[in-house]
């Protein structure tokens, strides 16, 4: 059973049509890139794969979970389903561990005498492992981002979907996101990443696939997908990140 | 009796002094109490409710408070309901501070940003985990200085129960006016009293604004 299988997406912001039938599929262990223009409907649907948004057709399965029905079917998905905004979105008022903890504990139970080596085991994953105590405004973006990768990684999710998590960062900062990225892909972690970065894309993902008006437009194996793109639409979105 | 301005004199202004900040009190925890609920029902309840609450604030914003207060003394005898003063005193301001704290407090949970609800979501935190750990503790911060100073409007206008006949500061101050023909030592007492209430109040009031407007959140 694939991690994710989108089958005949289709969405449409009031009179607005926004996916328009989209299929996809994602393997245990793939980390599949998602690239394309501006309003070509990226966000939409990795927010319908984790229920952020609703859709009206179609229909997704992911991490063993339909996405339909109530809020505590949704929540039973979530827990395995991890996201990362572009934004970072970490709870201001909350300290590293606690956005770390907050949700292993209220949601799981996790007690809290585990939460210390959680929060530590998290945050070695990320590079942070001295930043428990710290504040959101007391990080750098790019140390925010990675704080909120570990959050997400504290559910221990089977699938993360990752929303242009470095279009938000300073070009110096960004290269520490997504090595932490990188790392994660290396460990098998099964990941859908809306990007702009062509390059990480073909370096890490196994998969790229190209959104377009809607549609997956274009999709195919990392490697021969950049060097040899077959519609004229992926030629010209990717001719000025080639050279 | 008195028949001039002293030493009794302003401890008669004090007992009313000390009606005035009881009264206060009550008005703002049964106004918070109220407040708080309506402005959850506002911000997050369905429709209906959201229509019912607003409609509600809207009316009690659009009326002078005096008359909520006469509504509440003589309106409500006129149909049988006898409030002694400070009963009709404690329930029209009840009914105003819930308005207006109603109204502040729905603005400061709407002031958390949408990406703060949709992180707790992702997280599968429910609606009411949402809430009690991610949205209420931040509206709470951005609450803090504008209910302080909303503090104030409660305690200046307790003043307009005078009309009533409950002896509070105010209603002392004409009372002993009355007696001592004093109005300048009389009104310049009350009004340092007034004073001594509002003032810290409304220090920390700002000192809280500024504090949030300095960022630091925590
Ligand atoms: N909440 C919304 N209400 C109405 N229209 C929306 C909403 N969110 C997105 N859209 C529209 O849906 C389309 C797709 O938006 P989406 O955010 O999925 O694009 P994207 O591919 O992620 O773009 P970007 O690269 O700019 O992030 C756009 O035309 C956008 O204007
Ligand atoms: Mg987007």
């Amino acid at each position: 059973m694939p991690a994710l299988r989108i089958e005949k997406l289709r969405k449409s912001y009031g009179a607005l049509p926004v996916l328009k039938g989209i299929d996809l599929s994602v393997e245990n262990g793939d980390v599949v890139a998602i690239i394309g223009r501006s309003g070509s409907g990226k966000s939409t649907m990795l927010r319908c794969i984790n229920g952020l948004e609703p859709f009206q057709e179609g229909s997704i399965e992911v991490a063993g979970h339909r996405v339909e029905g109530s809020s505590s079917r949704l929540r039973e998905l979530r827990k395995e389903v991890g996201m990362v905004f572009q934004g970072y979105n970490l709870f201001p008022h909350l300290n590293v561990a606690d956005n770390i903890t907050l949700a292993p504990r209220v949601v799981k139970g996790v007690p809290r005498a585990e939460c210390d080596a959680l929060v530590q085991q998290v945050l070695s994953r990320v590079g942070l492992e001295e930043k428990a105590g710290a504040y959101p405004d007391e990080l750098s973006g790019g140390q925010q981002q990675r704080v909120a990768i570990a959050r997400s990684l504290a559910m221990k999710p089977k699938v993360m979907l990752f929303d242009e998590v470095t279009s938000a960062l300073d070009p110096e900062l960004t290269g520490e996101v997504l090595k932490t990225i990188a790392e994660l892909a290396e460990a098998g972690m099964t990941m859908v990443l809306v990007t702009h970065e062509m390059s990480f894309a073909r370096r890490v993902a196994t998969r790229t696939v190209f959104m377009h008006e809607g549609r997956v437009w274009e999709e195919g194996l990392s490697e021969t997908f950049f060097s040899s793109p077959q519609t004229p639409e992926l030629q010209s979105f990717i001719a000025p990140n080639l050279n | 009796m008195m028949d001039s301005f002293g030493w009794p004199g302003v401890e008669f202004l004090f007992r009313g002094f000390m009606w005035t900040i009881g009264l206060s009190v009550i008005t703002f925890l049964a106004g918070a109490f109220f407040g708080l609920l309506f402005a959850l029902g506002r911000a997050l309840g369905p429709r209906w409710l959201r229509f019912a609450i607003g409609g509600y604030i809207q009316l009690v914003q659009a009326t002078p408070l005096l008359i909520v207060v006469f509504l509440a003394f003589y309106g409500l005898s006129f149909v049988g309901l006898y409030f002694p003063p400070l009963a009709a005193a404690a329930i029209s301001l009840t009914v105003y501070a819930t308005a207006f704290l109603a109204d502040i407090w729905r603005g400061c949970i709407e002031a958390v940003p949408r990406t703060q609800w949709e992180a707790a979501d992702s997280l599968a935190l429910s609606r009411m985990q949402r809430l009690r750990y991610v949205i209420l503790p931040q509206a709470f911060r951005i609450a803090l200085g504008p209910t302080v100073g909303f503090m104030v409007q409660i305690v200046k206008n307790t003043s307009v129960t005078a009309l009533i006949g409950f002896v509070e500061l105010t209603r002392a101050g004409q009372l002993l006016n009355n007696m001592t023909f004093q109005p300048f030592h009389v009104f310049l007492t009350v009004a340092v009293m007034y004073f001594a209430a509002c003032y810290p109040l409304s220090l920390s009031s700002e000192t809280l604004k500024e504090r949030k407007s300095a960022s630091s959140t925590h």
